[in-house]
């Protein structure tokens, strides 16, 4: 025997507890490696940047703690900030309760589901760019389909994407098409349940809704609860909607945070600053997602746990 | 888990369903509704994509033409030869660019799958010390805005002179990094959880190693989430544009599928060739459609009827 398998001899733990402990860190290597690798690393930089200004072309200059100053000058900071929480506040809700109801829908055992499944799915494979011009003519003043649809109610037309106040309430719409997703994720949530439950149940005498209230949502409530945790975290980052559509207008209304971070950085060449802005967000999203977890987890039915 | 055994139990005791008959009307109506309700949203969804492709039909004035025409006509199907054939100098056009996406997406998929599986298994269930640490730094990993990373990684890349190589696309998903990693693990993580536990302990009893269990009995239970999780990935990286953008966008040879679209936005007419960015779009999202319904049968196939019979 050689040194080499004596020292693993001795590393390997005899005690049940202790063997656990490597087999977890033995699962977890990979992204143990890769999160010191492609996070750690390149967020310590990000760290770092925040005390330097840097335009990306000549070498960091270190200013202290000016890029944090500059925060309480900053309005645009506020703006984006406030229309960020207004996009989540106005999207997350709605789409997480549209996509679990279109999920049970879809998930009835008929014929065609396939079909109905895909086209649901869709729009959120449709490339950006060619969604951008879609609801530019949708959203648009004198000939987009929203305004007809207005009108044909008997209501007077919008300016959606020229009025400040009717941006937001455009995208947030519009977000409700890339609910695809999030549907694709409860339906596999909802295959997960074992049929014996539903029969048992309905020997039991359970309608539908009884089934749905005391079957269905206590056995999925781990992907709902998946849904919302990352319905917030995206949403705080949603870049694209304002991005490519109304390029943070009108007057600002769709600044999101991202898009407001990218500018600074990439468009504006202030990365030290942008370095700031993010790790700013990381702290309110994490600061959420705990708030989440202690107040909403508690209400998720585990099997193991 | 006492619950399930007991529903086992009851089910064979009575025999099978309650009396059909008397439901059969109800029950139809009942499906009459649903399909009624998706075929309305269906054709609110199906929005976008006929958008798409009626404008992949158009000439270049036509598509920004104000109403919108809905049936061009008429129907410029040499788009789709164009936008196949046309290409820059040196560039070796879609049928490199299929292959080399196809390349990066098949590796992708076995890197995802493979380590985000295992470390979410390990998050749901092994008990081991400062596994709820771990699972919050996954979680934490998806709260830094990318663009902050972005300009790091890619010096980091450039001195391992990984610039206009495959490694940046592909490398750091074996390890759950970057893009989806993390948010995959949380999916698989939360399916874990909702696993029966006997079934693990009857094979701990047997003397099956804990690698065995997740291979043998986790992972195929787990198969509408890891479907979910290749569908998901198949996108992910079939559209990805950003990634190519930095990485790739010097060395034509390498150039993705995303990329070549992107070349109708300004790259050789001056000017967004909207015709052609449609109709090339259009062939793009046909491989997904396809994967997509192809997956369906994984999605419905779940731990329904394996394991907990008998």
């Amino acid at each position: 025997m050689s040194v080499q398998t004596r020292w693993l001899g001795r590393l390997w733990p005899r005690t049940a507890k202790g063997k656990r402990a490597v087999t977890g860190y033995l699962f977890m290597l990979p992204f143990i490696l890769g999160f010191f690798l492609w996070f750690l690393v390149p967020a310590l930089v990000a760290v770092w940047l925040t005390f330097f200004d840097w335009n990306m072309i000549q070498d960091p200059t270190f200013i202290g703690l000016e890029n944090f100053r500059h925060i309480f000058r900053d309005t645009l900071f506020l703006q984006s900030l406030k229309v960020t929480a207004y996009y989540t506040l106005g999207s997350v809700p709605v789409s997480l309760v549209l996509a679990f109801l279109i999920a049970l829908l879809l998930n009835a055992k008929m014929r065609g589901m396939a079909v109905f499944r895909t086209i649901y799915y869709l729009p959120s494979i449709v490339p950006a760019v060619a969604n951008a011009v879609l609801w530019n003519f949708v959203f648009s003043t004198e000939f987009g389909l929203m305004n007809a649809l207005l009108r044909a109610l008997g209501l007077p037309k919008v300016p959606w994407l020229q009025d400040p106040e009717w941006t937001m309430p455009a995208l947030i719409i519009m977000s409700l098409w890339g609910l695809g997703y999030t549907v694709v994720i409860y339906l596999a949530g909802l295959q997960g349940i074992p049929e014996v439950l539903y029969e048992a149940a309905e020997i039991d005498g359970a309608g539908r809704w009884a089934k749905l209230r005391h079957v269905t949502i206590p056995l999925i409530s781990p992907v709902i609860f998946f849904n919302l945790i990352m319905g917030i975290i995206g949403s705080f980052q949603v870049f694209t909607a304002g991005y490519l559509i109304t390029a943070g207008g009108p007057q600002n209304a769709t600044l999101f945070y991202v898009l407001y971070t990218y500018r600074t950085g990439i468009q504006y060449f202030n990365m030290g600053y942008a370095a700031v802005l993010a790790w700013i967000l990381f702290f309110i999203i994490l600061g959420l997602t705990l708030l989440v977890f202690r107040y909403v987890g508690r209400l998720v039915y585990y099997e193991a746990l | 888990m006492a619950m399930q055994s007991e529903t086992v139990s009851v089910r064979r005791a009575s025999g099978g369903r309650p009396a059909i008959g008397r439901l059969v009307n109800g029950e139809r109506l009942w499906r009459a509704l649903i399909w009624t309700l998706l075929l309305v949203g269906a054709c609110v969804m199906l929005l976008p994509f006929l958008w798409l492709v009626t404008s992949s039909l158009k000439t270049e004035l036509e598509v920004f033409q104000y109403p919108p025409k809905w049936i061009p006509n008429p129907p410029q199907f040499q788009n789709y030869i164009d936008a196949w054939t046309t290409k820059p100098l040196r560039h070796p056009g879609f049928g490199i660019y299929l292959k080399n996406t196809f390349f990066i997406v098949i590796l992708n998929e076995i890197a995802i799958l493979g380590s985000t599986s295992l470390c979410a298994y390990a998050l749901a269930r092994i008990d081991f010390p400062g596994k709820n640490f771990w699972f919050g730094v996954v979680l934490s990993t998806m709260m830094l805005p990318g663009v902050v990373l972005m300009i790091p990684t890619f010096v980091l890349y450039s001195r391992m002179r990984w610039v206009n190589t495959f490694f940046p696309l592909t490398v750091p998903h074996f390890f759950a990094a970057s893009g989806g990693g993390a948010f995959f693990i949380f999916l698989l993580r939360q399916f874990f959880l909702s696993l029966p536990e006997e079934l693990a302990d009857a094979a701990r009893v047997d003397g099956c190693s804990e690698f065995g269990i997740y291979r043998r009995i986790m992972l195929p239970l787990a198969k509408p989430a890891l479907a979910t999780v290749a569908v998901f990935t198949f996108i992910w990286s079939w559209n990805d544009y950003m990634g190519p953008l930095l990485y790739l966008s010097k060395e034509p040879n390498k150039w993705t599928v995303a990329l070549g679209l992107a070349m109708f936005r300004t790259f050789m007419w001056q000017r967004t060739r909207w015709d052609l960015l449609m109709a090339a779009s259009t062939m793009m999202i046909i491989p997904m459609i396809v994967i997509f319904f192809l997956a369906q049968r994984y999605f419905i196939q779940g731990i329904a009827v394996s394991g907990l019979k008998g």
